[in-house]
């Protein structure tokens, strides 16, 4: 094999074992995401407002990343998130909201 | 000078007279139950001309002339018969220490229903009828009683039946502390919570006599007077404790503790603003 | 100790009109308790309302039937005064029976 050859061969194995790392999630990548949606529940649980969703989808992320599928946790700790920040901005704007249903 | 002493006695008088009404023009943002009161109760007989004030307590049946005429039936032998008479003999059965829920009520328990919930003052809180019955039990040795389940449900039957037709009559003490629990109450009633973004208006005060699913809804006014209800869709009697509960679920809202503060405040707010109307308790519901 | 079966039973001239509330569990034998166990099945089998030594409703029920269940149903005669008897046996040989005076 010439030298150029076995150079696009190294060039090309490094981009795919790059390519990959970056699809593939890792344990840290899950716990680090789990630990963002239960602490953004937890602030969701103080404005006691938190979403049956959200727990649903946060057992769902762990029970994902205890099977050691770790592009499923994460993107369901992602989803929990979320949820946990829309139940967040639900309870703080509902403060002033409210006053539009009422009955006066 | 007997003239000009009458005068500034007058301009004083005056003076005070708009001080003291200076606080209540201030006070315009400020708690008004009674004002409160009359806008819930005006708002529901206006959409609903053809009922009597009273008929709102009979909720979803007042609404739809078809589950009205089952219900009238259904009410000649009621599915919440068997937990009434469940309840008349826990009522009357002493604790293991020989005395009786008699002792812990104003009269004897009996005909008490429409004064709860009311706020006790020595404590700041409000105060509900499970809460005050379960304090009962564990004031005199007895294990609290679940607020979601059948035991709880079958002792607020019995109590609710003996007050059947007397009117809500809640109480809120000239104290910003109750006040303030009110306010809180109403707040609950109309945030939008759960996934599903609902607030308890939403489903009844926007929708009463519509459907929701295949369910029809109630309207707010008078919606706890027919409590604890035996439910169809539970196959048995259900508290408020866990109708609250189970209407935040439905919303995908998690549900917080029964009785926790944010309940209670919610009971108070409802109970008052349906004053007037009969106690129908227990009730009956799809 | 109260009979699980409650009944009225009332005279219209020709007819008698008779409704009744029996307190049962009905438990089909389809449905899982908290633990996720299967509760076992537990239903009224047979329902029967006699008049005069005959019986005038019979109905033949299984797991389909909710708990406490309300039977309403009218029969042609009785007479004001007379028993009407209510009997059921469920799928674990329990029966109970009462019998009522028609109003």
């Amino acid at each position: 094999m010439s030298a150029a050859t076995r150079a696009i061969f190294a060039a090309s194995a490094l981009l795919i074992a790059t390519a990959t790392a970056a699809l593939a999630a890792s344990d840290a990548d899950y716990k680090a995401a789990y630990a963002a949606a239960e602490a953004a529940n937890k602030e969701a649980g103080l404005l006691r407002n938190q979403w049956t969703t959200t727990a649903s989808t946060l057992s769902a992320a762990k029970k994902a990343g205890e099977a050691g599928d770790f592009d499923t946790a994460v993107a369901q700790a992602k989803e929990a998130e979320a949820l946990a920040k829309a139940s967040i901005f639900q309870a703080t704007s509902e403060k002033e909201r409210w006053k539009d249903m009422e009955v006066r | 000078m007997t003239r000009r002493f009458a005068i500034r006695a007058a301009i004083a008088t005056l003076a005070l007279g708009v001080l003291a009404l200076a606080p209540a023009a201030h006070a315009a943002g400020a708690v008004n139950p009674a004002a409160d009161k009359a806008a819930f109760q005006k708002f529901f007989t206006s959409k609903f001309p053809k009922l009597k004030p009273e008929d709102f307590v009979n909720g979803p049946y007042s609404m739809n002339e078809d589950l009205h005429k089952q219900w009238e039936e259904k009410e000649q032998f009621p599915p919440y018969e068997f937990s009434l008479e469940a309840g008349k003999e826990m009522f009357s059965t002493p604790f293991k220490n020989g005395k009786t829920y008699a002792d812990c009520f104003p009269n004897q328990g009996i005909g008490i229903r429409q004064n709860y919930p009311y706020f006790d003052e020595k404590e700041g809180k409000v105060v509900t009828l499970e809460l005050a019955l379960n304090r009962c039990r564990e004031a005199n040795g007895e294990a609290p009683f679940s607020y979601v389940k059948d035991d709880m449900a079958a002792l607020t039957a019995y109590i609710a039946f003996t007050s059947r037709g007397k009117p809500m009559d809640i109480k809120i003490p000239d104290d910003p502390r109750a006040l303030e629990a009110y306010q809180k109450g109403k707040e609950y009633f109309y945030t939008r919570r759960g996934q599903l973004n609902f607030s308890c208006a939403t489903c009844h005060i926007q929708s009463p006599g519509e459907r929701i699913r295949a369910e029809v809804l109630a309207p707010a006014l008078g919606i706890l007077n027919a409590m604890p209800i035996y439910r169809s869709e539970w196959s048995g009697m259900g508290t408020t404790s866990r109708r609250f509960t189970t209407c935040n679920s439905q919303i995908r809202g998690v549900p917080l503790n029964p009785q926790d503060d944010e309940y209670r405040n919610l009971e108070y707010y409802l109970s008052y603003v349906s004053n007037g109307l009969p106690i129908s308790g227990p009730g009956a519901r799809p | 100790m109260a009979s699980s079966i409650r009944v009225r039973a009332t005279s219209n001239g020709d007819t008698t009109e008779v409704q009744a509330l029996i307190q049962h569990p009905m438990d089909s034998g389809f449905v899982k308790d908290a633990k996720g166990e299967i509760i076992p099945p537990h239903f009224i089998q047979v329902l029967t309302f006699e008049y005069d030594g005959k019986p005038v409703f019979v109905a033949d029920w299984g797991g389909g039937v909710s708990k406490d269940p309300y039977v309403k149903f009218a029969f042609k005669g009785g007479k004001k005064g007379d028993d009407l008897k209510v009997s059921w046996v469920d799928n674990k040989g329990a029966t109970d029976t009462t019998t009522a005076k028609i109003q």
